[in-house]
């Protein structure tokens, strides 16, 4: 799956300020040629290749555990210096300005605000569902235009500026389910829980910034 | 399009995926991890635990193949059976589990759910409901009472109002079994389904009584559910999940395919 020598692994560290479990993402990450360590405070992301932010629930008290772990400033730092960047869920949703479901000032790293899914036939939004590519992004390379990924959440990222849009997935109205800018990328779904597709979309993270990094 | 998911449950005891009438006449049928990857591949959705271990010393077991299980298949997986406790829930999640389904502790204990929800979030709370038909009451007026225990002991509740207290407390999913066709195979109780499903906002699981994949399109189609979970009918390999997939997908309904099929 990926381009690396064989036995040349990747470091990856995850951000971990106790908002969903890891394991999941990191067992998905080795999987797909990395080698991980946990953040639980910002001094100790190191010099990764790749900074991940994984995460569910809800967008105030996660702001509250990434400001008191210190990793508000070093993750504007980090995605300022144009550095690889992978927001799962939560974490990409942290990336706008605000969020409706608390009120929560965000991170700000990309223009827009989180919303509540309008429309949806079912709240969670949980499931597999299309991803449906609207521009052509590396991370996807060999994976169909409207592959299946795996969603879990009620609300998602909406961006200001389109040129940010990768992906789009429909749940009662079309929202943004990948967006790319530089070498930040975030995913509304769970590629750590979409079986192959999934794996790949990982390794290509991966790979890419072991290139870069 | 948000696909309708096809399930595949595993009775695990200590350490094996066991299977007979839940509780009674077990069978060895082998390592969890390695079936569940055998099931990812034929195009699970996702996956369930049920931990019936009689001993105690079965969890720390139960343990050890979830994070097996983790490791191999990358799909969502659900354990239900013996967490009693937030702590037992951060347990399961650690080893790699989404998610877990919360049963007779759910209804002795409601505040259980909304903890466990306030601590992990919704979505890795599953609220298991066993129902059985009785007769419309005052004290049941959906015609449907929760029991618990395994399907053995009423408890006096209407599922309906149950579900939506559920909800209330914190539930992500519902995961709601018919006890009077768990087992059977002669369908599932689509009326219960309806009832509940039309109830709440959140998805509902079927579970109790696949017999055939027309089973799993009734409980869709019927039933309002948006999952449709089965044991009996995978382990004994009459249907695959392949098979059943795509008499859903030929009957108009969104499920998941393999990429050769839906290349094809």
């Amino acid at each position: 799956m990926s381009a690396l020598p064989e036995g040349v692994r990747v470091p990856v560290a995850v951000v971990d300020y106790g908002a969903g479990n890891l394991v999941s993402i990191e067992q998905a990450l080795d999987a797909a040629g990395a080698v991980t360590h946990r953040a639980e405070r910002a001094d100790q992301i190191g010099d990764p290749a790749l900074l991940v932010v994984p995460g569910v629930g809800a967008s105030a008290p996660a702001m509250q555990r990434l400001r008191a772990g210190g990793f508000e400033p070093a993750i504007l730092d980090w995605v300022a210096a144009g550095r690889p960047f992978l927001g799962i869920c939560l974490g990409l949703q942290l990336l706008f300005e605000t969020s409706d479901e608390d009120e929560a000032r965000t991170l700000g790293i990309l223009r827009g605000h989180t919303v509540r899914l309008d429309g949806a036939p079912t709240l969670p939004h949980i499931g597999w569902n299309q991803v449906e590519r609207r521009r052509h992004h590396r991370a996807f390379a060999g994976i169909a235009p409207d592959a299946d990924f795996y969603f879990v959440h009620s609300y998602a990222g909406a961006p200001d500026d389109e040129d940010v849009v990768v992906a789009e997935t429909e749940h009662g109205a079309r929202f943004t389910s990948a967006v790319a800018s530089g070498n930040l990328l975030g995913v509304q779904f769970h590629p750590e829980r979409s079986g192959a597709d999934g794996l790949r979309l990982i390794a290509n993270v991966v790979r890419v910034a072991g290139e870069v990094g | 399009m948000l696909r309708r998911r096809v399930i595949p449950c595993l009775d695990v005891a200590d350490g094996r995926v066991v299977k007979g009438t839940r509780f009674v006449d077990l069978k060895d049928e082998g390592d969890p991890p390695e079936l569940a990857e055998r099931y990812a591949r034929e195009g699970a959705d996702e996956l369930v635990y049920l931990d019936i271990s009689a001993a105690p010393e079965g969890r720390g077991t139960l343990l050890d193949i979830v994070e097996r299980t983790a490791r191999r298949a990358f799909i969502p997986l659900t354990v239900g059976g013996g967490v009693r406790s937030v702590d037992d829930m951060r347990a399961v999640l650690r080893a790699g589990a989404d998610k877990v389904s919360l049963n007779t502790r759910a209804v002795e204990e409601p505040e259980l759910v909304r903890r466990c929800a306030a601590r992990f979030g919704s979505q890795a709370v599953v609220v298991a409901i066993d129902a059985r038909r009785v007769q419309p009451s005052d004290a049941i007026p959906s015609g449907f009472e929760v029991v618990v225990k395994g399907g053995r002991q009423p408890v006096g509740l209407d599922a309906v109002a149950w579900a939506l207290r559920a909800v209330d407390l914190g539930a992500g999913e519902l995961l709601v079994t018919s006890i009077d066709r768990d087992g059977t195979g002669s369908g599932f109780d689509t009326e219960q389904l309806r009832a509940i499903s039309s109830a709440v906002p959140v998805p509902v699981i079927a579970s109790g009584g696949a017999g055939g994949p027309d089973d799993f399109i009734a409980a869709v189609r019927e039933g309002g559910a948006d999952a449709v979970l089965a044991a009996g009918i995978f382990h004994r390999r009459e249907w695959s999940i392949a098979a059943v997939k795509a008499a859903m997908a030929a009957a108009g309904l969104p499920v998941r395919l393999p990429r050769e099929a839906a290349e094809a």
